[in-house]
Order: C-alpha cells, then sequence, then structure tokens
C-alpha cells in the first residue's frame, strides 16, 4: 500500500510538471505582446523595453520556465496583466464561491442521481428501469446553459422563488446547483444503476434473500453497502472537474466563482491568470484522481493495489 | 451485423434516437425545401411595433429572433452547422484516438510509454477550459470549431482503443500471425483493428453526442460558430440578453440540441450493449 502509494504521488508529480510545460507554453502560443498589453500603444522603445527585462521576457526560455516553476514552488503565479494584482490572491479570493458551488453540485448530484441509480437496479429489465436510464440521458444530453437559462426562467422570473443571480445567501445558490446537479446526476444514476447490478448479482445477496431479510433491506443494506465504492471514485473525480470553476453556469447566474474569472481573463487575455487557474484546475484534477484510487483501495480490502 | 440491427431496432429509446437523428439530417440536407423563409432575411413584420421579437404563430411557427428573422427556419439550418462539427470532429477525435491508441498498445516500449503519458497529460487538463481557452484565442470558425473540439476529446478514445488492443496482443492469434511472419502493417489492419470495430462504432456515436453539446457550449460563449451562420448555441447566446422576455428563443434551440444530444447516446448506448458479446441472450 506505501509503495503503491509512493509510486502514485510521484506518477502525478511527473504530470504535473508535465502540465506546467504545457501552460507555460500556452503564452508563447497566444498572439498578443503581453509588454504592449502592460505599456500601452504610445509606450516608447525604450519603456517596452524595460517592461520586457522587468518581466524576465529577454530571457532564454529554459531559464524563463525555471523563473517559472521557482516562483510556483514558492506560491507566486505571476501578476495579472489586466487587474494588477496577484494571480494567487486573485484565484484565493474565488475559491470559496468555487467550493461552495461544488459542494451544492455534488449535494444535488447525489440527491437525484443515486435514488434513482438504485431504483432502476431493483426494477433491472423492467419499464421503470428504462424510462429511469433515459432520464438519466436526458440529464447528461442537456447543455448546462439551457437548463441554467430554464430554470432561471421558471424559478426565478415566473414564479419569484429565488434571486436572478448573485452570490451571499444559501437562496443564491439553490439554481445553480440544482442546474450542476442535473446534468451531472445522470452519470451518478447510470454508475449506481450499473454497480448495483453488478452486487445484486452475487451470491451473498442470494443468501440474504434467501435468509428472509426484506428486499428493501437486502437492497439498501446488503447491496448498496458493496456497490457505493464506485461512486466515492466518481466524487472525487468530480472535485476536480469542479475546481476549474463551472463557467457556464458561472456565467449564467453571475456567480463568483473561478470559471468567471478564467472566462473574463480568456476574454481579456490575461494569459498568467489563464495560467494559475489551468493549473490550479490540473492540480485537482490529479489529486481528485489520487484521492478516487486511495479511497477505493481504503474502502475495499479485496482491491488491493501493489 | 443482423444480431445488431435488430437488437438496436427492438429497444424503444434507441428506435427513436435513430428517428431524431434521421428527421434532423434529412432537415439540414433538405433545409431549403422544408424551411418558409430564408434564415437570414429579417422581416418588417418580425418585430412588434416596439421592435420586439414576436411569439409563435401562424405566420412565424416558433416566432422570431431580436432581428426580426424566423426562429424555425433559423433553427433547421442550425442543424447543419450541429451536424457538420458534430460529425466532422468526431470522426478526427475517434481517428487521432484510434492511432494514437493503437499504436501505443500496439508498439508498446518506449513508443507506447511517451504516448500513453501524453495523454495522461492530457487528462489532467480542464477540456472544458482548454477548449474555451483555445477557441477564444484562435478567430472562431466552423472548422476551427471542429478542430479544437478534436484537439480536446481524442484523449479517451485513446485510452480506451489502448487497454483494447493490449488486451488483444496478448492472444494467441496475434501471436500466430506473427509466428507465420505476417509484417506489422498487415496485423495491425488485418488482425488487430477488426476487433476494435465495435469500441470504434461505440465512440462514434456516443462522442458525437459530447461534441454537440461542446459546439453547442462554445457557441453559447460567443466563441462557437459566428453569425450568420446560424447554430442552436448561437441563437440562444444572442438572445440571451432578453430572453426572459422571449422566453421561446431559449426554449425552442435548448430542446433541439438536448433531443440531438440524447439521440446519439441513446442509439450509442444500444449499440454499445449490442456489440458486446457478453451481454449476448441476457436481458
Amino acid at each position: 500500500m506505501l509503495k503503491y502509494l509512493a509510486r502514485r504521488i510521484f506518477q502525478s508529480i511527473g504530470i504535473l510538471l508535465g502540465v506546467t510545460v504545457i501552460t507555460f507554453m500556452l503564452s508563447f502560443l497566444i498572439p498578443a505582446d503581453p509588454v504592449r498589453m502592460i505599456a500601452g500603444r504610445s509606450a516608447t522603445p525604450a519603456t517596452v523595453e524595460r517592461i520586457r527585462h522587468e518581466l524576465g521576457l529577454d530571457q532564454p526560455l529554459p531559464v524563463q520556465y525555471g523563473r517559472y516553476l521557482v516562483n510556483l514552488v514558492q506560491g507566486d503565479m505571476g501578476r495579472s496583466y489586466v487587474q494588477k494584482s496577484e494571480v494567487t490572491e486573485l484565484i484565493a479570493s474565488r475559491l470559496p464561491a468555487t467550493l461552495l458551488l461544488m459542494a451544492g453540485a455534488i449535494f444535488f448530484e447525489l440527491l437525484l442521481g443515486m435514488p434513482a441509480g438504485i431504483f432502476a437496479a431493483s426494477r433491472r429489465g423492467r419499464t421503470a428501469d428504462k424510462a429511469v436510464m433515459v432520464l438519466s440521458f436526458v440529464g447528461v444530453s442537456a447543455p448546462q446553459f439551457v437548463v441554467g437559462l430554464i430554470l432561471l426562467y421558471v424559478f426565478a422570473y415566473s414564479l419569484a422563488l429565488f434571486p436572478l443571480s448573485g452570490y451571499g445567501t444559501l437562496w443564491h445558490l439553490v439554481l445553480p446547483a440544482l442546474t450542476l446537479g442535473f446534468t451531472g446526476g445522470g452519470w451518478y444514476s447510470r454508475m449506481t444503476r450499473s454497480s448495483m447490478v453488478e452486487v445484486l448479482r452475487q451470491d451473498y445477496i442470494r443468501t440474504a434473500r434467501a435468509k428472509g431479510a426484506s428486499e428493501g433491506r437486502v437492497v439498501l443494506i446488503h447491496g448498496l453497502r458493496n456497490a457505493i465504492l464506485p461512486i466515492i471514485a466518481m466524487i472525487g473525480l468530480d472535485i476536480g472537474i469542479f475546481m476549474q470553476g463551472a463557467v457556464v453556469v458561472e456565467a449564467v447566474y453571475g456567480w463568483p466563482g473561478i470559471g468567471q474569472l478564467a472566462w473574463q481573463a480568456i476574454q481579456r487575455i490575461d494569459i498568467p491568470i489563464i495560467m494559475g487557474v489551468t493549473l490550479v484546475a490540473a492540480v485537482a484534477i490529479v489529486l481528485g484522481n489520487l484521492l478516487a484510487d486511495i479511497a477505493t483501495s481504503l474502502f475495499d480490502p479485496r482491491v488491493r493495489l501493489g | 451485423m443482423n444480431y445488431t440491427l435488430r437488437r438496436i431496432l427492438s429497444d424503444k429509446p434507441a428506435l427513436f434516437g435513430t428517428l431524431v437523428i434521421g428527421v434532423t439530417v434529412a432537415g439540414a440536407v433538405f433545409a431549403p425545401l422544408v424551411t418558409p423563409y430564408d434564415p437570414a432575411q429579417q422581416f418588417f413584420d418580425g418585430l412588434t411595433l416596439q421592435g420586439a421579437p414576436r411569439p409563435p404563430n401562424e405566420q412565424f411557427w416558433l416566432g422570431t429572433d431580436l432581428l426580426g428573422r424566423d426562429l424555425y427556419s433559423r433553427l433547421v439550418y442550425g442543424a447543419r452547422s450541429s451536424l457538420i462539427i458534430g460529425i466532422a470532429a468526431n470522426a478526427a477525435a475517434v481517428l487521432i484516438g484510434t492511432l494514437l491508441g493503437t499504436t501505443a498498445g500496439y508498439v508498446g516500449g518506449v513508443v507506447g510509454t511517451v504516448i500513453m503519458r501524453f495523454t495522461d497529460l492530457m487528462m489532467a487538463f480542464p477540456a472544458l477550459l482548454l477548449a474555451i481557452a483555445l477557441a477564444a484565442i484562435l478567430k472562431p470558425s466552423l472548422w476551427i470549431v471542429a478542430m479544437v473540439i478534436a484537439l480536446v476529446n481524442w484523449v479517451q478514445i485513446a485510452r480506451v482503443i489502448y487497454t483494447e488492443t493490449r488486451a488483444l496482443v496478448e492472444r494467441d492469434f496475434i501471436e500466430a500471425a506473427r509466428a507465420i511472419g505476417a509484417a506489422w502493417p498487415r496485423i495491425l489492419f488485418r488482425h488487430v483493428l477488426p476487433h476494435l470495430v465495435p469500441t470504434i462504432l461505440v465512440w462514434s456515436t456516443l462522442g458525437i453526442a459530447i461534441t454537440v453539446l461542446l459546439e453547442a457550449t462554445l457557441s453559447f460563449l460567443g466563441i462557437g460558430v459566428q453569425p450568420p451562420t446560424p447554430s442552436w448555441g448561437g441563437i440562444i447566446f444572442e438572445s440571451q440578453s432578453y430572453f426572459l422576455n422571449a422566453p421561446w428563443l431559449v426554449f425552442f434551440p435548448g430542446v433541439a440540441i438536448v433531443l440531438l444530444a440524447l439521440s446519439f447516446n441513446l442509439v450509442g448506448d444500444a449499440l454499445r450493449d449490442a456489440l458486446d458479446p457478453t451481454q449476448r441472450g441476457r436481458e
């Protein structure tokens, strides 16, 4: 287990190093000169050269990359070209909103997905099963902006139950989180169903039934306990995905998370922020994967990782 | 194949999906014949006296947009964008994924390791963010959008194909082919690839659903298909400022996107079940 952990962590560091190379190269792919963006159009050549020197952009590429890495390790992701503040601070200031939305989204994903999947598995092959699975597909086939705008129109505008947009109270969280929960919940329902179907086929389930345990007990206690691992793993992956911010949902609801920060930065070609958000998201995805694997091995004694 | 076809036709959701895809493709191909108006024409009576778009009525079946254009005609023509990008981008992604996956799986060694470490790297990248950044930086057009989507979407296919190729290479019949001296292109194309056809087929279908959604999302952010070319996501992007007063401008294109993506998902899912030999005879 320890050996496996060490190897996985080592591997993850390797991947993250690769990610830094690509984010670093990203800044050279972008057809905009950061010096010009900072100095403005009317700057004299001397000013342009001075700023270029201050940013270290006149140094050879490997040196620039080395400096970028050293700064990263110290938690310094550079300064925004447009907003004149530290990228690390900007991202940190958006973190609470992103984490809150993530928690709300995962809550609704589980609330909608798990009961649906359990129900479908217990009615396997019947009409109810098919109906639930088609409904799950509707969820994963619906773009977030369509669900978001329709929920906004119905519940915030027509029925005026929730605020139209913004951030601050729990009421503001409901619709954006529900949007993500509905579109993502379909995956959870499908995963729960296939995991439950697999478990309910096992011998010990037959034994439990033979002992006379009630169907509800068989499904919810004996079955679910062993079917829950892939779902926990999925939450791990989800955390990674949500850390890049929900660009679309945040745009629809004016939610001040990392996604909004990233989207504004992309529109203004504010390279340091784009690089920073990409990196944070990559770290979260790699960590999420790692956590999912560790959780699987911790909770399931049958999985011996080595 | 007959068996596969029968399985799919007996599956009601998949039949529904096939029908929707058929109607959408027919509508896109014969768009001029099935639309009453030119999608770009701005009608004088397409706007109310106050200049607002008109709700659905007998003249404009699904209403008009902010410029007084017929929404129904724009939706039918918009299907072209969704289908062209959906099919082209996904075909490219499947091609790249299959090429890299089989190479890594069959050749193995250093080349295989390099390819698979690179896909690991790509998996760690936030895909949506990457697509948005690329599309925003490269001045978007229909084909640029398709390319961006392909560049983001090939990764998973490569991993699936890699795993299957690895398993195949261990099998005796590949060993036998190698033993009688078959050259590697022959082994790859005649012995390995045919076994990958079911997987490729399933991904070719399911992948279109993912692609259609990604195209719609990029267009909704204004960095996908550019006006005047109509696209479903683009119609919603253009009308979002006014949509609380004209909900049909979001509702109809939204339903179109969901239906098309859903259909490709349903057909792909049925294909997967039908082509999976371990699922035969079960039900």
